[in-house]
């Protein structure tokens, strides 16, 4: 048995430390260490409630919005406030060009790169991979970035600038739209479009939305290989068995993403179980964070957020990384575009995680198949934005209560809770999605979603950071940032 | 989508670019970049508006030699570049750090430690600034602290060589990097991704001195600037017809909290993602450039007043001035003004005169 500790994690948002124990050529266990702690809880102690929407975007610099979002909503439960149908939709076209924008960014600067790596120099597909992913120099690099430049101007006119938009209220959204913008707006998501039409999927995303089962996916791979991004990572799929890679746990949850004025969601919200291929209600009441193996003081045991505490014991004997197991009715947790998907109900993600589970290719894929997805339903959204009615209402909140704030980031599951006491924040507790990916052991010693998808991973002879390690690691988007708020 | 690379008579990625000063770079192996921590900026950074933003960085002689996001090395690959610029093998023109210096606790700096190497950030950064021709703190976490430094400031944290508006921070006031110059503090929350470009492209033709930076050392292209400038609420401005509730249309300082009349940055001029700012976006500006912004002592959306007058008045002017033009505006001001700052939407239309505009 050999130890190798790995970090730092580059391509990856935040600091992230992985200790392995190898056995031969395979992972036998894994570590998790987050390796920073940033203390936001703590901040946000006696503060007005509405402060917190200045501080939590600046938790994370990829999912700001999504802290706002989850922050605008808890507040909103405190004080019974309903956005207007504008503030809704709007909201929505925000938080969904900062979830796009983060699976673009993932697929093409993150995860697709380490193909280009040497290690794989052997392949035949190598010098496709150089061509097109290599950091800084391959051309996909290259016009994905410059895409998604052009995707956020959209965040200019709605939202006055990203990261750290600030135009989302309990109430709605502070940016009025009128009628000249929306078309300005959807000329923008046009383009967006064609990019994806273009070089990603090499189809439109209507043809992507109706590809329902793997065989019709591996059918319309065969008819051209190597036309579009997408189909090239299938390739690699095949090439390299990723679908092998990085087994998640079974347990995919979802809170639903997208609330519609209508009280419902654009992708409604769930815990698939993929053992019985079953969709459950969420309890949230059923959430806990068990600070066992974190450097957090742990004295009353596994909390629910409302009652959570955050006190860094930097000197735990048991403690390996800064961030808590969070565990919903006692069990470990996957979350992220491919829960949302299943919870949603998209026919090609459930059939490929039925075949082969969640693992490196599952989670890829459906962070992709989003893509397809709500594109078309942003255009629906600023197609429905009446131009003269109001946006946001004021935010009027009790000085006494507690509030739940549940959204969907690009990563998946976040949750807000809050108490107020004397009109000042009593407590302020943050799960965020890599709080459950990459917890860390609980009291019972289960391992989170990544120790266990580590394990059995293959480590090449001479590997310091194995590259499937890498791989696996990546699949899951992290965010440490966020993680360890 | 069209490439610089690519295009018909432009340099190949691996021949030196155009122009007399980014030639001059080239020639001296370019700008050696190293880039540590990564979060809101350079995801900022990432949107800067070019159509080829590797390109861009590439042709104006700056080569990442490191970038936590854009970079392919990881674990041994990136400790081995770190050794190589700490022994000097490798030469390092640029260190750009990004987000607080986190030295708790108990001064271990132990709430940051650089993954794999058991060390504490706080270490990495206090060698390397050693090693690095200029010292680059981009955002305002690396310049003062920022928002992590908030409340009751958990982690100790601080900038690179300020801690709030007092000199020091991590590497001391009398730290000079090894160009003679301080810490250049590209301050905001994000920073603007083209204060940082155009940083790293002065810096890269050799045209940035000291006397390009402002009192706290940020450079003054657009410290100098004031956040109104450029506000599209500027006539609710003049006549103080305010917004009164997140979402109207009036001048946002009386009473949603709003600090552009004194915060120095050039939001409204150099525009974001397109066409954007916080006060075009509805809201107030936080002064996010400005040190100890993160505990401004009264909630961020309420304007602080003392017998009904905003205790932040403009910069450069005197209090009765300020008085008695105001009170002089507001009964001045004219009754579309007035509707349309507590509207969403323009309720009274700029009337259409006839005559020829004088």
């Amino acid at each position: 048995m050999t130890r190798l500790l790995v970090g730092p994690f580059n391509r990856v948002e935040g600091d992230l430390e992985v200790q392995l124990d190898v056995q031969g050529d395979r992972v036998a266990s894994a570590q998790v260490n987050a390796t920073m702690y940033r203390g936001f809880e703590q901040i946000l102690q006696g503060k007005a409630p509405h402060d917190a929407l200045v501080y939590v975007p600046r938790i994370c610099g990829i999912c700001s919005v999504s802290q706002s979002v989850a922050s605008a909503r808890a507040l909103a439960h405190l004080g019974g406030i309903a956005m207007p149908a504008n503030g809704q939709h709007a909201s929505n076209v925000i938080l969904a060009t900062e979830n796009l924008a983060d699976h673009l960014t993932h697929f093409y600067l993150f995860f697709m790169p380490d193909f280009a790596r040497p290690v794989y120099a052997g392949h035949g597909w190598h010098a496709e991979a150089v061509r097109r992913f290599a950091p800084n120099r391959g051309e996909q690099v290259r016009a994905a970035t410059a895409a998604r430049q052009r995707w956020f101007t959209l965040l200019g006119t709605l939202g006055g600038k990203w990261p750290h938009t600030q135009s989302i209220e309990p109430g709605g959204s502070t940016r009025p739209i009128d009628a000249a913008e929306r078309v300005r707006l959807l000329s923008r998501v046009r383009e967006f479009r064609s990019f994806l039409e273009r070089q990603l999927f090499a189809a439109p995303l209507e043809a992507i939305n109706s590809i329902d089962s793997e065989d019709a996916l591996w059918t319309w791979h065969a008819q051209a290989p190597l036309s579009g991004d997408l189909r090239f990572f299938l390739t690699l799929v095949r090439e390299l068995q990723l679908h092998t890679l990085g087994p998640g746990p079974g347990r995919y949850l979802s809170y639903g993403a997208y609330a519609q004025p209508d009280g419902g969601w654009a992708l409604p919200g769930g815990v698939w179980r993929a053992d019985m291929a079953r969709l459950d209600a969420v309890d949230a009441s059923a959430i806990t964070e068990d600070a066992t193996h974190a450097w957090l003081a742990d004295g009353s045991g596994p909390l629910h957020p409302l009652q959570g505490q955050t006190r860094p014991d930097p000197d735990k004997a048991r403690g390996y990384t800064w961030n808590k197991a969070p565990r919903l009715g006692g069990e470990v947790i996957e979350t992220g575009a491919i829960a949302r998907q299943l919870a949603a109900g998209h026919p090609l993600v459930r059939d490929a995680v039925v075949r082969c589970g969640g693992n490196v290719y599952t989670r890829v894929l459906a962070r992709v198949l989003e893509l397809a997805r709500v594109v078309p339903m942003m255009e629906d959204w600023l197609g429905a934005l009446r131009p003269t009615e109001p946006f946001c209402v004021p935010s009027e909140l009790p000085d006494e209560g507690s509030g739940v704030g549940l959204s969907e980031a690009a990563r998946g599951s976040l949750g807000h809770w809050v108490v107020l006491r004397n009109g000042r924040i009593a407590n302020y507790q943050i799960v965020a999605p890599t709080s459950w990916n990459f917890s860390p052991r609980d009291a019972a010693g289960i391992p989170g979603a990544l120790e266990q998808a580590l394990v059995n991973a293959p480590v090449r002879e001479g590997e310091k950071t194995p590259v499937a390690v890498q791989h696996i690691v990546r699949s899951f988007d992290p965010c440490m940032v966020c993680t360890v708020h | 989508m069209a490439l610089n690379d690519t295009a018909p008579g432009r340099p190949k990625p691996d021949q030196p670019p155009r122009g007399a000063a980014t030639r001059a770079a080239v020639e001296r192996g370019g700008l050696n970049v190293l880039w540590l921590q990564c979060g809101g900026c350079s995801m900022s950074l990432l949107c800067a508006d070019t159509t080829d933003f590797q390109g861009h960085l590439r042709d104006a002689g700056i080569h990442l030699l490191w970038h936590p996001s854009l970079s392919m090395e990881s674990g041994d690959e990136l400790l081995d570049l770190l050794d190589a610029v700490l022994d000097g093998r490798t030469r390092l023109d640029a260190l750009c750090v990004e987000g607080s210096l986190l030295r708790g606790p108990n001064g271990t700096g132990r709430f940051h430690m650089l993954a794999g190497t058991q060390l504490p950030m706080i270490d990495w950064v206090r060698r390397l600034s050693a090693r690095a021709k200029h010292v680059v703190a981009v955002g305002s976490c690396a310049a003062w602290g920022g928002i992590t430094a908030g409340g009751d400031n958990p982690t100790d944290a601080c900038g690179l060589q300020y801690e709030d508006d007092e000199a020091g921070g991590l590497l001391g006031a009398a730290f000079r990097s090894a160009s003679g110059l301080p810490v250049i503090n590209v301050a905001g929350c994000p920073t603007h991704p083209s204060w940082v470009i155009d940083t790293l492209m002065a810096l890269a033709a050799d045209s940035f001195g000291a006397d390009d930076l402002d009192p706290l050392n940020r450079p003054r292209f657009y410290a100098d600037q004031l956040v109104h400038h450029g506000c599209t609420r500027n006539e609710y401005y003049e006549f103080k017809a305010s917004a009164e509730k997140p979402s109207d249309l009036g001048c946002m300082m009386e009473h949603m909290g709003c600090k552009g009349t004194q915060v120095h940055a050039d939001c409204n001029t150099r525009l974001w993602n397109g066409e954007g700012s916080c006060t075009r976006g509805g809201y107030a500006c936080i002064a996010c450039t400005e040190p100890g912004f993160q505990e401004p002592g009264h909630p961020f959306h309420e304007t602080p007043k003392l017998a009904g007058i905003p205790i932040g008045l403009p910069t450069d002017m005197p209090k009765a001035w300020f008085v008695a033009l105001a009170s002089l505006s507001k009964s001045a001001t004219p009754k579309r003004v007035k509707h349309n700052a507590v509207a969403d939407h323009l309720v009274v239309k700029p009337a259409v005169r006839k005559t020829r505009l004088k």
